[in-house]
């Protein structure tokens, strides 16, 4: 942030870049040879919901887009944080189809001019015990991080986990170096 | 690229730059004025250095005591943080310390030198009265003040101000009993009133700074949410519930104001010249003109 900017009380915006997130399909894979997990086909993409008619038409506009292909229905939760969560249902397999759907999600708001209210897409994977992880894709800085909350425990994470999986995902998708902004999506839907 | 609804406001930052161009031709012509009139320069600059180094490096932990706040972690308080986590990643910001304090009066502040030193601050009265939508609101606008370093530009602003009114005092103390030096009373009697002038338009132009800084956090806050009207109904929540605390069970509060996100201190027929606060029409009619901005149809 430059001086001019903290004299008069504002900041640039960043540049987000959303073509990171074609990445996910080959790191899908990665994920699947050598961490065991594999893709469960649900994918979502969370953002705060603006008040007024204009962001109400663009989200319906978004899901009847989506829903137009004849596949699984696009679903809406709203979560305790008020967050609004967009689901996207693909066959397992069709990670690319899911990413393409993330990415529709992510464009339409950006273009409608809502691109400030985006927090989050996330990529569910499942391994054969259970567990679950989720890669969580930054729309504000670019970057994924793997959130893996633990087993049994209500709202803790799987840090081993998380840091393991973190080690293979480097070659595929750029992963958020600071850890401090790996931040906890609990009540996030599939997960 | 796409663009943003984030429109800025012209007006109001064209008379923020005038007033902070008035402060420093003020405190420039003040600092001139002490060293034409033979007050060593190296005094000064000792004077002031160290009280900016002061109130830089402590502000944070004075504001923070005298609140008797404490520090909570994501286990203690797991909503709020929960909030300031996801809020921060909107707006990509580091995380501040969050603090809670133990007081019925709604109310919330901000404070610490840059992003990475700051700390938000809430009452348990605020989060009572407010529900979840509204209570973000107010974080957003904290965080506002954050990410502005509004708490480093007012401390910059007020601390020439503050020497100004050192000078004032040691001429109390001193002036007197010097007197009998031959001519040595009347540059420092110009001295005084000198000081004590620049204190007084120092103290206002810090004001109406700290008014147009609170516009702009509520803006920006409002921007973030995307809910404007969360944050004004807010507004009127605490406003209202201000009003009706007795003031006298207040005042202790009262030198926290300037970091308040409404003033603790209800001003009975004071003049909107002195206020920290911008009235609360004004900031509501501010958040009405963003919520029709966001209404707006492609």
């Amino acid at each position: 942030m430059g001086f001019m900017d903290a004299i008069l009380g504002r900041r640039k915006q960043v540049k987000p870049d959303l073509d990171q997130l074609f990445a996910v399909p080959s790191a899908a894979v990665t994920l699947q040879v050598s961490g065991g997990f594999t893709p469960t086909g649900v994918g979502s993409v969370c953002y705060r919901a603006n008040e007024g008619a204009a962001f109400a038409t663009m989200q319906n506009d978004v899901q009847r887009l989506l829903d137009a292909d004849g596949g699984p229905a696009v679903e809406r939760v709203t979560d305790s944080f008020g967050f609004t969560w967009l689901v996207c249902r693909q066959e397992p397999e069709a990670v690319s189809e899911l990413v393409t759907e993330l990415h529709a999600v992510n464009r339409s708001l950006e273009e409608a001019g809502f691109g400030a209210s985006l927090l989050c897409s996330l990529v569910i994977f499942e391994h054969a015990d259970g567990r679950r992880l989720g890669l969580v894709y930054l729309y504000k800085q670019g970057t994924f991080y793997p959130f893996a909350p633990a087993a049994g425990g209500r709202e803790q994470r799987d840090n081993a986990l998380e840091l393991q999986m973190r080690g293979l995902l480097g070659n595929d998708l750029t992963v958020e170096p600071d850890l401090s902004r790996w931040m906890a999506i609990w009540g996030a839907p599939g997960l | 690229m796409a663009s943003s609804r984030f429109i800025k406001d012209r007006g109001l930052t064209s008379r923020m730059t005038l007033v902070m161009a008035l402060m420093a031709v003020l405190y420039l012509a003040f600092m001139a004025l002490l060293i034409t009139q033979g007050v060593s320069t190296a005094a000064i600059i000792v004077i002031a250095a160290a009280f900016a180094v002061g109130q830089w490096y402590f502000s944070d932990k004075v504001a923070l005591a005298a609140m008797r706040a404490r520090q909570v972690t994501p286990e203690q308080a797991p909503e709020l943080h929960g909030m300031i986590d996801r809020l921060c990643a909107m707006a990509v910001m580091p995380k501040p310390r969050v603090y809670i304090t133990d007081m019925d009066m709604p109310n919330a502040f901000a404070t610490g030198r840059s992003p990475k030193h700051s700390a938000v601050c809430v009452t348990t009265g605020i989060m009572r009265r407010l529900t979840a939508e509204e209570l973000e609101g107010v974080l957003a606008h904290e965080l506002s003040h954050v990410a502005h370093r509004d708490v480093a530009v007012m401390t910059i602003a007020s601390f020439l101000g503050v020497v100004a009114g050192l000078i004032t005092r040691w001429g109390l103390i001193f002036g007197g009993g010097r007197g009998n030096n031959n001519g040595g009373a009347l540059p420092f009697l110009v001295i005084w009133l000198a000081s004590m002038v620049v204190a007084a338009i120092g103290f206002l132009l810090t004001r109406v700074l700290s008014r147009y800084r609170e516009l702009c956090a509520d803006r920006s806050g409002a921007f973030l949410t995307g809910k404007p009207s969360a944050l004004a109904s807010a507004l009127t929540k605490i406003s209202g519930d201000m009003a009706r605390i007795p003031t006298r069970d207040l005042r202790q509060a009262e030198t926290m104001n300037a970091f308040f996100i409404a003033p603790a201190l209800k001003g009975t027929g004071l003049n909107s010249l002195l206020a920290t606060h911008p009235p609360l029409e004004q900031r509501l009619d501010q958040l009405a003109k963003v919520s029709a901005q966001l209404g707006r149809p492609l």
